[in-house]
C-alpha cells in the first residue's frame, strides 16, 4: 500500500475505535437516565423506600458511566477535524449547525444539571432534585436526536446544493435536512436499543442478586422492572428494525445486498440466507443455509418479487460484504434472544416463579452485555455498509481524509488504544464492583454520606420499605 | 447590513472566554493538587469543583463545535495542524475527567488517580498553551488545507506559551481555593497565588515581547502611531489589575483575588484579539474567508440567541446551589 492509503486506513480504524468506545457509554446512559427518572418519580409518588434505594444504587453507577461517556465524547468532537478535515471543510456548513444545536440544547443541559443530580440531593428540595434528574434524562435524548440526524444525513443526504468551492450548502429548508429520509427510523431504532441495553444490564444485576438472595427487595424490584421493559420493547425493536431495513433498501440498496449476502440478482424470488460464509473472491456464500424466497417476502412482502444483487453495483461502489453480513446476523440474533427472554419472564410471572427460577436468572445474567454487543454490531452494519462513501453517493471516504502522515496517525491510534483500554477497563471494573454489591436498605449517596434526615426526609420511608 | 460573520466571531470568542474563566480554575486545581496534603485538603480541593467541572468543560465542546459550524475551513485547517497537541489534550482530559469519579471508588489506588488527575490537567493545559503559540507563530496553509508537517507546532515560543498557560490556570486555581475553602488549605492557596502572580506577569511580558517579533503585522498593530495610544492602555491596565490583585490578596479578601486574576486573563485575551483581528488563522485566513454560508449562520444564530441566555441562567443556578465554602464532605 502506498503511504496515503495507510494514512486513510489508520484514520478509519482510529475513528471506528474511538466512536465504538464512546457509544458503549451513551447506549447505557440514555436508558439509565430515564430509568433513574422513573425510579425517583415513583419514589416521590409512592414514598416507598425501595425506589429511593434503587435510585441511589444506580446513581453511583450512572456517575461513572456518564463521566466515561463525556470524556470519550469530547474526543469525538475533535475527531472529525483531526481525521476527516476535508470532509469537515466540505460538509461543515450542513452538519456543523446540527452539532452546534446538540451542544446548545443537550450537552449544556446534561452537564448543567448533572452536578445537582449527583451531589445536590441534600442541597435542594425533592421536586427541584427530580427536575434536575429529568433535565439530564431529556438531555441525553436530545443529544441522540441531533447526532443521529447528522449521521442520518450522511447516510441519506438531501436538501443541499454544492457550491463553487466544493462545499455542501444548506438549501432553503433545514427541516428537510434534519428530518432526512433515514432519520426517523434510525432515531427510533437507536433509542429503543438504548432502552434494551439498559434493561438487560439492570435485569442481569437483579438476577445475579436474586440467585444469591431471593428476598432482596431491591433485586426483586429491578429484575421485575427490567423484564417488563424487555417484554415490551424487544418486539417493538424487531418491528422498528424491519421498517429500518425497508427504508435502507429504498435509499442504500447496496447495504442491504451486503446484509443479505446477495451477490447475485434473483429475478423471481430471493432466498433468505440464515447462515453461511461470504466468499468475496468467488462472489458467493459458501455453506449457505437458506429459506427459499423468504428474503423477497420480508423486503418486498411478495414471494416472487425480483431482488437485485451486488452484480448490479459497480465494483468501486460495493461495501465489504463479510463484515456487514456477520454483524447483521449478530444483531438480529440477539434481538430474537431478547424477545425470548421477555416471553420467558412472562411465563415466569404467570406461573408466579419470577423470583425463584434460577435458570431464568442465570440466563438473564448471561444476557447482561447483549445490548451492548447488538448496538455495536448495528453500528458496524450501518457504517461499514455505507462504504466506500462518507456522504452516501456523493463524497468518498478516500476524499474525506486529513492531510496527515501515516506515522502521526499510527502513533495517536496506539495512544488511544492504550489509554482507552487502561482507563475504561478500570472504569468497567469499578462498575462491576459496584454491581456486585446488593442494593441495601440504606444506600448511601454519592459522596459516601449516609442518608440524612435534614433536607429531604428519606429516613422514615427507607425504614418502612427496606430490603428485608 | 449586520455582518453575521462578525457576530459569530464574537460568539466563538465568548465561548473561549467562558471556557478559560470556568475550566481554567479547575484545571489549575488539578495542576496544584500534589502540593496539597493527602487527606482532607485534597478531598476538599476536589470537592470544590466536582459538581461543576463537566459544565465548565462543555464550553470547550462549544468552542470547537461552534468553530466547525461557523468557520468550517478554520476547523479543517487548525485540527490537522495541531494534531499532536490536540490528541494529547484529549487524552489528558480523559484522565482528569475520570479521576473525579475513580478516585473515590478505589481507595487502594487513590495515589494513582491523584497522579492521573494532575498529569491529565497539566497535559491538557500545556497542550492548549502550545496550540495558542503555534497559531500565533503561523501555520502553513495551501489550497484550503494544512500544508505543514506533523511537528510544525513545536517551537521555543509555543513551549513558552504552554508554560504561560500552566502558570495562568494554576493562579486561577489557587485563587478559587482561596475563595471556596478555609483553614490550612486556604492559607496555602494564598501563598501560591502570590508566587504564581509574579511568575505569570513575567511570562506575559516575555510572550508579549516575542509576539511583537513574530510577524511584521503584530508589530505594526501594537506600535504604529496613533494606534499605539490605544494599544498602550492594555499593558497599563495589566499593571493596574496586578496591583489590585496583590492588594486584595494582602487584605485577605475571598473572591476579589479570583476576579482580578480573571481580569488579567481578560486583558491577555484582549491583547490576543488586537494582534490577530480579523483572522481566525492568524495572518493566513480571515474570518470572512472561513465563514459558513449565510443560511448556516442564521439558523445557528436563532438557536444561540435563545439558548445561550438560558444556559447561562441554569449554570448560574447550579453555582448558586453549591455556593459558600466547601466542608469536609463536599458542599454540605
Ligand atoms: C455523526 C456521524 C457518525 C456517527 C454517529 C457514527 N459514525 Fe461511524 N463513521 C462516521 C461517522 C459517524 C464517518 C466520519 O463518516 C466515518 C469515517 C469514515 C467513514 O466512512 O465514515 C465512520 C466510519 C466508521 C467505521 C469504519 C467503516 C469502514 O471504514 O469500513 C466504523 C466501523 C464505524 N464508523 C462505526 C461506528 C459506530 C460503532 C458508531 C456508533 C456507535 C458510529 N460509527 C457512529
Ligand atoms: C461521532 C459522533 C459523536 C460525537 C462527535 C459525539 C460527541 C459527544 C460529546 C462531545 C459528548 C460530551 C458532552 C459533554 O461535555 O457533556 C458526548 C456525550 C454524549 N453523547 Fe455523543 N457523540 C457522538 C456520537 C453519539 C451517538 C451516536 C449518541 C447516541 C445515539 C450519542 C449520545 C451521547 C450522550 C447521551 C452523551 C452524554 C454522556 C453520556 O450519556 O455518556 N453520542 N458526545
Ligand atoms: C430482529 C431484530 C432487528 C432488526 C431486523 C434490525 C434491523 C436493523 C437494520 C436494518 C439496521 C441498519 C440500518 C441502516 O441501514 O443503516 C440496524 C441498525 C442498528 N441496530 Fe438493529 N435490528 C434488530 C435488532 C436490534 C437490537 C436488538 C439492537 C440493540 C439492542 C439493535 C441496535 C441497532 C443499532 C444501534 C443500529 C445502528 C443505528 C441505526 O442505523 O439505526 N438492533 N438494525
Amino acid at each position: 500500500m502506498i503511504e496515503q492509503e495507510w494514512a486513510i486506513l489508520l484514520a478509519r480504524v482510529q475513528f471506528a475505535f474511538t466512536v465504538s468506545f464512546h457509544f458503549i457509554f451513551p447506549a447505557f446512559t440514555i436508558g439509565l437516565a430515564s430509568y433513574l427518572a422513573v425510579l425517583e418519580g415513583l419514589w416521590l409518588k409512592t414514598g416507598k423506600g425501595v425506589y429511593a434505594n434503587l435510585f441511589r444504587y444506580w446513581l453511583k453507577i450512572f456517575a461513572i458511566v456518564f463521566a466515561m461517556g463525556v470524556v470519550s465524547g469530547i474526543v469525538m468532537s475533535y475527531q472529525f477535524g483531526t481525521n476527516w478535515s476535508v470532509f469537515s471543510d466540505k460538509a461543515g456548513p450542513v452538519i456543523g449547525p446540527l452539532m452546534a444545536y446538540e451542544v446548545l440544547t443537550a450537552f449544556f443541559l446534561e452537564a448543567g444539571f448533572l452536578g445537582v443530580m449527583l451531589f445536590g440531593i441534600n442541597k435542594v428540595g425533592r421536586k427541584l432534585h427530580f427536575t434536575a434528574t429529568l433535565a439530564v434524562a431529556v438531555g441525553t435524548f436530545i443529544s441522540a436526536f441531533w447526532i443521529l440526524s447528522v449521521n442520518s444525513w450522511m447516510q441519506t443526504p438531501v436538501g443541499y446544493e454544492i457550491a463553487a468551492n466544493g462545499q455542501f450548502m444548506p438549501g432553503d429548508s433545514w427541516w428537510t435536512i434534519i428530518f432526512n429520509p433515514s432519520f426517523p427510523y434510525r432515531l427510533v431504532h437507536t433509542l429503543l436499543a438504548a432502552y434494551l441495553t439498559t434493561a438487560f444490564i439492570v435485569g442481569a444485576v437483579g438476577a445475579w442478586h436474586l440467585l444469591k438472595d431471593r428476598q432482596n427487595a431491591g433485586a426483586r424490584k429491578m429484575f421485575s422492572m427490567a423484564m417488563w421493559m424487555a417484554t415490551i420493547v424487544a418486539p417493538l425493536q424487531i418491528i422498528a428494525g424491519d421498517f429500518h431495513g425497508l427504508n435502507t433498501l429504498e435509499h442504500q440498496p447496496a447495504k442491504v445486498m451486503a446484509m443479505e449476502g446477495h451477490y447475485d440478482s434473483h429475478p423471481n424470488g430471493a432466498p433468505l440466507i440464515l447462515f453461511g460464509i461470504p466468499n468475496s473472491a468467488e462472489r458467493r456464500i459458501d455453506y449457505a443455509i437458506e429459506i427459499p424466497k423468504a428474503s423477497s417476502l420480508i423486503l418486498k412482502h411478495d414471494l416472487d418479487a425480483p431482488l437485485a444483487g451486488l452484480d448490479t453495483i459497480p465494483d468501486a461502489d460495493e461495501p465489504p460484504v463479510g463484515i456487514v453480513f456477520w454483524s447483521f446476523r449478530i444483531m438480529v440474533g440477539i434481538g430474537f434472544l431478547m424477545l425470548g427472554t421477555g416471553l420467558w419472564s412472562l411465563i415466569a410471572r404467570w406461573r408466579r416463579r419470577l423470583y425463584d427460577w434460577p435458570l431464568l436468572h442465570k440466563f438473564a445474567v448471561m444476557m447482561g452485555p447483549s445490548g451492548l454487543i447488538a448496538v455495536l454490531s448495528g453500528w458496524v452494519v450501518t457504517e461499514v455498509g455505507r462504504q466506500p462513501f462518507t456522504i452516501y453517493g456523493v463524497m468518498r471516504t478516500v476524499d474525506s481524509a486529513s492531510p496527515l502522515d501515516a506515522p502521526a496517525i499510527a502513533a495517536s491510534l496506539l495512544a488511544f488504544v492504550l489509554v482507552y483500554f487502561a482507563v475504561f477497563g478500570m472504569g468497567i471494573w469499578y462498575l462491576l464492583r459496584l454491581m456486585k454489591k446488593p442494593p441495601e436498605a440504606h444506600e448511601t449517596t454519592l459522596d459516601g454520606t449516609p442518608i440524612r434526615s435534614a433536607g429531604i426526609t428519606l429516613a422514615p420511608a427507607i425504614l418502612e420499605g427496606g430490603t428485608k | 447590513m449586520i455582518d453575521l460573520t462578525m457576530i459569530w466571531a464574537a460568539i466563538i470568542g465568548f465561548a473561549i472566554i467562558a471556557y478559560v474563566v470556568m475550566d481554567g480554575f479547575d484545571l489549575g486545581i488539578g495542576i496544584l493538587f500534589p502540593f496539597f496534603e493527602i487527606g482532607e485538603d485534597r478531598d476538599r480541593a476536589m470537592n470544590s469543583i466536582a459538581p461543576v467541572w463537566d459544565g465548565n468543560e462543555t464550553w470547550l465542546v462549544m468552542g470547537v463545535g461552534g468553530l466547525l459550524a461557523a468557520f468550517p475551513l478554520a476547523y479543517a485547517i487548525i485540527l490537522p495542524a495541531l494534531y499532536a497537541p490536540m490528541i494529547a489534550m484529549l487524552l489528558g482530559l480523559v484522565f482528569r475527567g475520570v479521576a473525579f469519579e475513580f478516585r473515590w471508588r478505589d481507595p487502594g489506588h487513590r495515589a494513582f488517580w491523584d497522579f492521573a488527575f494532575t498529569a491529565g490537567s497539566f497535559i491538557a493545559t500545556f497542550a492548549q498553551g502550545l496550540a495558542l503559540g503555534a497559531l500565533l507563530q503561523g501555520i502553513s496553509v495551501e489550497n484550503r488545507a494544512y500544508a505543514g508537517g506533523w511537528w510544525e507546532w513545536l517551537s521555543p515560543f509555543s513551549v513558552l506559551t504552554g508554560f504561560g498557560l500552566v502558570v495562568g490556570y494554576s493562579l486561577l486555581g489557587a485563587c478559587w481555593l482561596n475563595w471556596k475553602t478555609e483553614g490550612n488549605l486556604q492559607r496555602q492557596a494564598v501563598i501560591y497565588a502570590g508566587r504564581l502572580g509574579i511568575a505569570l506577569l513575567l511570562l506575559i511580558g516575555a510572550i508579549s515581547l516575542v509576539t511583537l517579533t513574530l510577524e511584521q503585522r503584530y508589530h505594526a498593530r501594537w506600535l504604529d502611531f496613533p494606534g499605539v495610544l490605544a494599544t498602550a492602555q492594555v499593558p497599563l491596565l495589566t499593571v493596574i489589575a496586578t496591583w489590585l490583585f496583590y492588594r486584595s490578596l494582602r487584605l485577605r479578601k475571598d473572591i476579589q483575588p479570583f476576579l482580578w486574576a480573571l481580569a488579567l486573563f481578560g486583558l491577555c485575551l484582549l491583547g490576543l484579539g488586537i494582534s490577530i483581528w480579523p483572522d481566525v488563522i492568524p495572518t493566513r485566513v480571515t474570518i470572512w474567508e472561513a465563514a459558513a454560508p449565510h443560511r448556516s449562520q442564521v439558523f445557528m444564530l436563532v438557536g444561540a440567541s435563545i439558548m445561550v441566555p438560558i444556559i447561562l441562567a441554569y449554570t448560574a443556578w447550579s453555582y448558586w446551589v453549591f455556593r459558600g465554602k466547601v466542608g469536609k464532605d463536599g458542599y454540605h
